[in-house]
């Protein structure tokens, strides 16, 4: 189905009934090819490159609850490549590159807009780092800019320049991040994904998997058994209780993360302006209101909800750096779940379980991933070998010592 | 949350911080003839439960003692709390 301005008015003037579901409801056929467990951004992002770009095409996907209801509906929408460490820069220059091709690969519209990432620089040290970062961003053909402190103040006037603690020396832009509707990239890849002849099952939970002799054949579900020549996790938030039922354990820990989104407001921040010394990012959405975040909570939680400490903290963050906005009234707040990894990375890989396969680890960083992730995904389930941009997201990194840890935070997962 | 110590009777979270799993008290031989994978798995490798949690928080805005939080990670809810010392200190005798 495609939309149009005509359409958009004739469904308008006769009360919206027009409209028809994008994608079908089938019921869980016998087998498949691949069955995907998990319908979220990076579930349904992988079931339409498969279909789309590596022929499979005989695919489901199967979703606990309903499509979106995770944390492709719940996070900050932030899209960016501005990572250091040669393991995970170009997987995600390779993720913002599919982005500025995603409307028309999909054609859907998912609002991107490319309306750039500022990093502040409060002391000399972090310039340097920035300086660096910014040079691995570039050595991986992604754009970056290092500011000055009227770089920043030409760009951003309303920032609390001479804070006594953190005052802003500078920063680091990049101008092709932005944000995305992130609800719009689940739908247009469910669409696209459907289109191609990939089933989408919802309200359908995996309860075990079918294992023997070290060997997956297909998985248990809510909606009976399914068989599949591979299996393919891709759960994060829920990845050790998933994995679980196949008897693995993971480095991995539950987290929460809380985010932010005020009344709407008249435009008034450009980008994405992140507050890293202090664990703040704020954007402004198209409908005006200021959406922002902090740090994770910190300890272990399934809740999809935090608790005030962190709500605090990030207010006094916001207050330090933008006072202007002290009246802004709250409209929402709400958490959710991060695969927090040992390293801060993430990981696509087999597991040493045959034909099946696991996607996870995304930390609070999942949605920009997600075009890569699927790609990638795909590209490993397709061809059984690693994405060129993802061959250090292996399972096994921590017992080969080798480790991809951006923040040098160690096996500690609450500080990455 | 609010974490009833011991000690100290009901304190915010926000005095603590949290280290992780409750089994990271029992360090492995080192000795062992396995003792690189049995480091693997301390290390790096969790059960991170949905539901009951024994966990390690350091009171470091307080009386600095380790304490070991029984928690439901689906409801945040505390059931118990220990001193990591009573607990470490029942293991050896045990």
């Amino acid at each position: 189905m495609r939309y149009s301005a005509l359409s958009i008015i004739k469904n308008g003037l006769t009360g919206n009934k027009g409209w028809k579901p994008v994608w079908r409801e089938p019921d869980p056929k016998p087998k498949y090819d691949i069955v995907i467990v998990g319908g979220g951004g990076h579930g349904l992002a992988t079931a339409h490159y498969l279909a789309k770009k590596y022929g499979v095409t005989n695919v489901a996907v199967l979703e606990k609850g309903w499509l979106g209801s995770g944390n492709i509906g719940r996070n900050t929408t932030i899209v960016r490549s501005n990572y250091l460490l040669d393991g995970n820069q170009p997987f995600y220059e390779h993720s913002m590159k599919l982005w500025e091709g995603l409307e028309t690969d999909l054609n859907y519209n998912v609002m991107m807009s490319q309306r750039g990432i500022l990093n502040l620089a409060h002391s000399d040290a972090q310039r340097d780092a920035f300086a660096r970062r910014g040079n691995a961003m570039l050595m991986s053909g992604a754009d970056a800019e290092l500011l000055d402190a009227d770089a920043v103040r030409n760009m951003v006037p309303f920032l609390n320049f001479d804070n006594a603690r953190f005052p802003i020396q500078g920063g680091l832009l990049q101008r092709r991040a932005g944000t995305a509707r992130h609800d719009a990239v689940a739908w247009g890849y469910a669409r696209s994904a459907d289109s191609h002849g990939v089933d989408i099952i919802q309200n359908c939970e995996v309860t075990g998997f079918t294992i023997k002799d070290g060997k997956c054949s297909g998985v248990e579900t809510s909606r009976g058994t399914i068989s599949a020549n591979k299996v393919a996790v891709c759960v994060a938030g829920s990845s050790s209780v998933v994995m679980a039922r196949a008897g693995m354990r993971l480095p991995i820990e539950s987290h929460v993360l809380q985010a932010f989104v005020t009344e709407g407001l008249k435009p008034t921040i450009p980008g994405v302006v992140t507050f890293g010394a202090g664990h703040l990012y704020i954007s402004q959405s198209d409908k005006g209101g200021l959406v922002f975040g902090g740090d994770i909570d910190g300890y272990n939680s399934y809740a999809q909800r935090g608790n005030m400490p962190v709500i605090e903290h990030v207010a006094e963050d916001m207050m330090a750096l933008m006072p202007f906005l002290g009246r802004a009234r709250l409209l929402r707040m709400w958490g959710g779940v991060m695969d927090m990894s040992m390293d801060g990375s993430p990981i696509i890989d087999k597991t040493p379980i045959d034909g099946l396969y696991f996607n996870g680890g995304w930390c609070y960083g999942g949605f920009k991933a997600t075009p890569a992730s699927g790609d990638a995904y795909a590209h490993l389930l397709a061809t059984d070998r690693p994405h060129e941009t993802a061959t250090q997201y292996r399972l096994d990194r921590f017992a080969q010592g080798a480790m991809i840890d951006e923040k040098g935070a160690g096996s500690q997962p609450n500080l990455h | 949350m609010i974490i009833n110590h011991p000690l100290l009777g009901p304190r915010d979270a926000s005095e603590f911080v949290h280290l992780g799993d409750a089994t990271l008290l029992s360090r492995p031989d080192w000795q062992a003839v396995d003792a690189i994978a049995q480091f693997h798995e301390y290390l790096y490798q969790r059960d991170n439960p949905a539901g009951e949690y024994r966990e390690l928080w350091y009171h470091e805005q307080g009386d600095r003692s380790w304490l070991i939080v029984t928690r439901n990670t689906i409801t945040h809810e505390i059931s118990a709390v220990e001193l990591a010392r009573d607990v470490a200190r029942q293991e050896q005798l045990s």
